[in-house]
């Protein structure tokens, strides 16, 4: 059985990590101390976005450090508004019709991405998705640390988590399907024998022209 | 005067048909002072200078339009064969979906206004008229690709896109889940599947534009509207290598395919309640700076020569993408050659004769070498590039099946054909084209096995079929029908050479021969025949021969009973 596995952040969604972690640090427990963690991460500002350019593993270590306090409990207690107010809404049209459609043809369907588990969990379970592949934050004593997990999934990284996921559940890469908007994230459509853009950038773009890969075009969502 | 002096002195011979009001001859032999022929290649016009003794065939000259095309239209309306008038057959409060033919046809695209336009906007009058006003106009684009907005609008017109698209006048969508519903299946057990919006009306206008024989008649609904799972019942390669041709709908047993669809389209319209309108155009695909290209060189005014080698000349000169814009730019002033309304048989039946009397060219006996020029534009490249499987489609395919009784060419023939055959695809809109040809195409020119290993898999590959359905790309599994398209041909012929390709790889891939000069190519064609007898296929415009006093074809589509694989074998 084939697998396909799906960046989420502007392939499947609209939206980027940025927009979860304000909606938590909007959502603390007082006014007060969502101000001070917004402007914690406003100092933060240039240093993430210029780890964005660089290095998408620093770049998501920087952002996760914002929840750095808060407590499992109100990550989780807040998980299902978070995906409410900001990942579904923010769902591309036919973003379900070709995860369904992966599922008709008795694809695996994976997301990978450097999101929050506990957020790609319901996203997962919205889409009708089988399985995950994402970034999870360190709990000590119930309070997140402010740390990830290793490994930390992005970039080339997520190339190595999908051989890995491929090996242990019996599925031949030729055969297999990833979907990603990014350039990025050629390593992880090189990986598998049916690689295809979705709303690239640029550069991607080129090079999916270059290969002959499918480009796909997402629906902004109504 | 010396124009004329020169052009009589050099007028090739005509051997055999001379319709009436043609003003020249269909069929010539052309000598040792015959003018060079000047054909296409892609999109770019060369001449080739041929043997004293070949046979070339002209088509016909345009047919005479009608005066009034919208007093056709209401008079077909309302004179329908085998049919109540369409008024007749209106209530208020009634579902109707109206279907409309894609821009696949005619080619080049009309001249605005498009006869689809005409007759949708006197439909539209009518129902309006009667108090339907639940209506719907779908493209029946079957697996092609969708229309974009500015080619529905060329088509229908910028009063009905403003007021309809694209809630009420869209593209059909073979891939929506919940947007097909069977209708039945035949005795044969091919299973139809069509678009759920016509299943479930009241009635369906079909508003077709035929071009070639192959068109119109149940092909429209049964095909025009349905999916992937009924048309692999006969856009398939078994089908395919038992049509002689597929050009030739009206003879009963010549195609397959037909046998088929009208199989298939009997029990569609059991079930549905269809009103058929069809339309038929003349051959006038080029306006008049280009109509020279109509006629035969030996015609040619001196004013028209020179017309000609300016052409040539700057079509030698441009860029690939200037050369397409000259003949995209230029939409073809064809004219309404007739309107026809009513049941789907009694309709086509009116149709394939208005057609034949456009196309046919009576053509004696076959010949051992075929020549075509492979033009820059098929019914799967409106507004994109040629590709080279569509360069296979429009030889193997279409001009092979330009015939009815007989191929021109003798069992196992050559046919010569000239094209560049770049390694070029449109990205989107032949996206899945571009994996069949670099990955499929050099593990197996085999379509049987390409159909049974290959194909179930590649058609349901989501990627794709979200370009299908999103973008405009072709649905995957049209590749394949592409392929098979050319499956007559290839089963038939015993070689294709390729001449003036700009690489050597596409042509191998495709199983052909190449030569650098037509000279070259009539030597390697040659073999043991020390004087073959050559014909050329002067097109466009489009014609078909009508072949007489060829052997018989015996059980058509096999060889000695065995499905073989022609010249096409392993790569």
């Amino acid at each position: 059985m084939p697998a396909s596995y799906f960046d989420v952040d502007g392939t499947l969604v609209r939206t980027n990590l940025l927009h979860p972690t304000l909606f938590y640090l909007v959502n603390q427990q007082t006014p007060m101390r969502s101000l001070g963690k917004l402007a914690r991460m406003a100092l933060r500002g240039p240093r993430i976005a210029f780890a964005e350019l660089q290095d998408r593993r620093l770049f998501n270590e920087l952002l996760f450090s914002a929840y750095e306090g808060m407590s499992e409990d109100r990550l989780l207690l807040l998980a299902d508004d978070a995906f409410d107010a900001v990942i579904k809404k923010a769902l591309y049209a036919n973003a379900k019709d070709l995860v369904t459609r992966s599922r008709d043809q008795g694809h695996d369907v994976i997301l990978v991405s450097g999101a929050l588990d506990f957020l790609m969990e319901r996203l997962a379970k919205h889409l009708g998705a089988t399985g995950i592949i994402a970034n999870k934050l360190e709990i000590a004593n119930g309070v997140a640390t402010g740390k990830l997990v290793r490994p930390v999934v992005a970039g080339p990284e997520k190339a190595k988590l999908i051989r890995d996921h491929a090996r242990a559940h019996g599925h031949d890469l030729d055969d297999c399907f990833a979907y990603s908007d990014s350039y990025s994230d050629v390593p992880m459509l090189s990986v598998v024998g049916h690689p295809a853009a979705v709303n690239p950038d640029y550069r991607l773009a080129q090079l999916a022209s270059a290969h002959g890969w499918p480009v796909l075009r997402m629906e902004s969502p109504s | 005067m010396m124009n004329r002096f020169l052009s009589e002195a050099f007028r090739a011979r005509p051997t055999e048909t001379r319709n009436q009001g043609q003003r020249s001859p269909l069929v010539v032999t052309l000598d040792r002072r015959s003018a060079p022929r000047t054909i296409f290649s892609g999109d770019r016009l060369i001449d080739v200078d041929l043997p004293a003794g070949t046979r070339a065939v002209y088509p016909r000259q345009p047919l005479e339009p009608l005066k009034d095309v919208d007093a056709a239209i209401r008079y077909a309306l309302n004179h329908p064969y085998g049919s109540d008038p369409l008024h007749a057959k209106l209530r208020p409060g009634m579902k109707v979906v109206i279907a409309v033919d894609d821009i696949s046809l005619p080619l080049p695209p009309m001249r605005a206004p498009d006869v689809r336009e005409r007759v949708l906007t006197i439909v539209l009058d009518l129902l309006a008229n009667h108090g339907v006003d639940d209506f719907e106009i779908i493209i029946a684009t079957s697996l092609h690709r969708r229309m974009t907005g500015p080619e529905v609008r060329h088509m229908v017109g910028a009063k009905i896109f403003d007021a309809y698209w694209p809630k009420r006048l869209y593209n059909h969508d073979a891939e929506d889940p919940k947007g097909m519903k069977e209708v039945g299946t035949t005795d044969h057990g091919e299973v139809i599947e069509l678009n759920r919006k016509a299943v479930e009306s009241d009635l369906v206008i079909y508003v077709n534009l035929n071009l070639v024989p192959m068109d119109g008649g149940h092909k429209s609904v049964t095909v025009g509207l349905c999916g992937y799972k009924s048309l692999k019942f006969h856009h398939e390669p078994h089908t395919m290598r038992r049509c002689h041709s597929y050009m030739d709908a009206g003879t009963p047993g010549a195609s397959e395919l037909s046998t088929r669809v009208n199989r298939m389209g009997r029990v569609t319209n059991k079930a549905l309640n269809v009103f058929t309108i069809e339309t038929t155009i003349n051959n006038r695909m080029f306006d008049r700076p280009l109509e020279f290209l109509h006629k035969n060189e030996d015609d040619l005014s001196g004013g028209e020569q020179s017309a000609l080698k300016g052409l040539k000349f700057a079509l030698d000169a441009l860029p690939q993408g200037a050369r397409q814009a000259i003949f995209d730019r230029v939409p073809s002033p064809y004219g309404v050659t007739g309107v026809f309304a009513g049941e789907t048989e009694a309709v086509h039946a009116r149709t394939l004769a208005r057609c034949d009397e456009q196309y046919v060219v009576p053509v004696e006996g076959q010949a051992d070498i075929l020549i075509a020029g492979v033009p820059y534009i098929s019914p799967y490249n409106v507004h994109s590039f040629l590709n080279p499987l569509l360069v296979q489609v429009m030889a193997q395919g279409y001009l092979f099946n330009c015939y009815r009784n007989a191929p021109l060419v003798k069992k196992g023939g050559t046919m010569i054909i000239t094209h560049p055959c770049s390694d070029r695809f449109d990205r989107e809109h032949h996206a899945p084209y571009v994996e069949f040809f670099h990955n499929l195409l050099p593990e197996t020119r085999d379509a049987a096995v390409l159909h049974k290993k290959y194909e179930e898999k590649f058609a349901s590959n989501p990627a794709y079929i979200q370009m299908y359905r999103s973008g405009h790309a072709y649905h995957p599994a049209h590749p394949f029908f592409m392929w098979y398209w050319g499956e007559a041909g290839r089963q038939w012929l015993g070689k294709t050479i390729v001449v003036g390709a700009d690489n050597a790889y596409v042509p191998k891939i495709l199983g052909w021969e190449t030569a650098r000069t037509m000279n070259e190519a009539l030597e390697m064609a040659k073999g043991n025949t020390p004087s073959p007898e050559i014909t050329l296929l002067h097109m466009p415009p489009i014609l078909m021969a009508d072949v007489s006093g060829a052997p018989p074809i015996a059980n058509p589509g096999h060889t000695n009973g065995a499905m073989t694989n022609g010249h096409g074998a392993e790569a």
